[in-house]
């Protein structure tokens, strides 16, 4: 506790806490996952898509909205929605989904430290699941086009 | 100009509150003499810069005194390779500089809550014939209290008052071998917002341990326990 000694240390100054460097100003140093592990990956991709499935979920509400506008303003809105490139958005919304919760699930199994020791096989087994899941979903919006 | 094949290029942080902002100096060292981090910095400091503030000590990875970040990754510069030609080293992150690449370690230290013997009684055997003075005194231990593992928190990089992985595993630590310990205070130490339920499981903290403490699993473990004592009723902070 005597790095600063006081005003009439001549060294104090130099000694004096200076800045605390971050990977990133505020949350983006979350993000800095340079040389990161699993874990971190994990982590940084939990937060982009609760954000996005938080946007998502507006976007629903503000579609659904579309019924007060009638039965026209809804059949327009579907026709848009079953082109490809809107179905190529649905799979992105599964993947943020698929995503979301079996991570979800892998943190509470290591969080209550039932797997404490394992998290790393269970995210890479979780995220096979959710791999065979996504291609699944994947060749079942393209064959309902 | 960059380095060649005999040098290596070090890019090093430099920061004194009397000269302004931060900035890095770049320096050319011979490869033949940066073996380690250590050794290239310790190079510039007797050719190059000596007024280049570094913190370090066995040159073996026990003391924890060189912890720094090399290409923006956590490890100690006595043990970490040059194994690139332009190394960027950095002072670790979440806690104040001082001065180049020391760190003021009061602000990691402050995060152990006040039950943690920093020094704790010898458990030497009486009969034991030990120096005079050390007999009172041990440090604690696998922590070497490098504060690598509060650098590459990332929930340690947007709440300073989240206690951090070290003071966590010290804490389960403790409930695994009491000693004699106030395991309810501690328990209730941790059983904050700002303490193990903080924490967001990036593991990053176990990564970056260079002596093996693996501070993620002991708070998911510290975890278990708070939640343990909260379904059966007996919370510590209740």
């Amino acid at each position: 506790m005597s790095a600063v000694r006081g005003p009439d240390d001549p060294g104090a100054v130099r000694r004096a806490p200076g800045p605390v460097l971050r990977k990133g100003p505020g949350p983006t140093a979350w993000m800095d996952v340079r040389r990161g592990a699993v874990g971190h990956w994990a982590f940084s991709l939990n937060r982009v898509t609760g954000l996005g499935l938080v946007f998502y979920l507006y976007l629903h509400l503000a579609v659904l909205s579309m019924l007060l506008r009638g039965a026209g303003a809804w059949h327009g809105f579907l026709r848009v929605a079953t082109t490809p490139a809107f179905l190529g958005l649905d799979v992105l919304l599964i993947f943020g989904l698929l995503f979301h919760g079996l991570n979800g699930l892998r943190v509470a199994l290591v969080g209550t430290g039932l797997a404490a020791n394992r998290q790393r096989a269970l995210f890479w087994s979780l995220m096979t699941v959710g791999a065979i899941a996504l291609i699944g979903a994947a060749l079942h919006l393209i064959g309902s086009e | 100009m960059s380095a060649t094949a005999q040098t290596r290029r070090f890019r090093v942080y430099r920061y004194a509150r009397e000269d302004g902002p931060a900035r890095f100096d770049e320096f050319d060292v011979p490869a033949a003499e940066a073996g380690t981090v250590l050794e290239g910095l310790r190079w510039i400091e007797v050719h190059g810069d000596p007024s280049l503030a570094i913190r370090h000590s066995c040159f073996h990875a026990s003391c924890g005194t060189c912890g720094v970040r090399v290409n923006g990754r956590e490890g100690l510069a006595c043990v970490t390779p040059v194994d690139t030609d332009t190394v960027t080293v950095e002072p670790v992150a979440n806690i104040p500089v001082l001065a180049d690449l020391v760190v003021d370690m009061r602000a990691f230290v402050d995060r152990y809550p006040p039950q943690h013997p920093l020094l704790r009684d010898s458990e030497a055997r009486p009969e034991a014939d030990v120096p005079e003075g050390i007999d009172a005194y041990e440090r604690f231990e696998d922590c070497i209290e490098c504060g690598l593992c509060l650098s590459a928190c990332p929930i340690a990089a947007t709440d300073d008052r989240y206690v951090g992985p070290a003071a966590l595993a010290w804490a389960q630590r403790v409930l695994e071998e009491p000693r004699g310990a106030d395991v309810d205070a501690i328990l209730a130490w941790a059983d904050d917002e700002h303490g193990a339920w903080q924490c967001h499981a990036a593991f990053q903290c176990t990564e970056a341990c260079p002596s093996e403490v693996f501070p993620a699993q002991r708070i998911m473990k510290l975890r278990r326990e708070l939640t343990k004592r909260r379904l059966s009723g007996s919370s510590p902070s209740s």
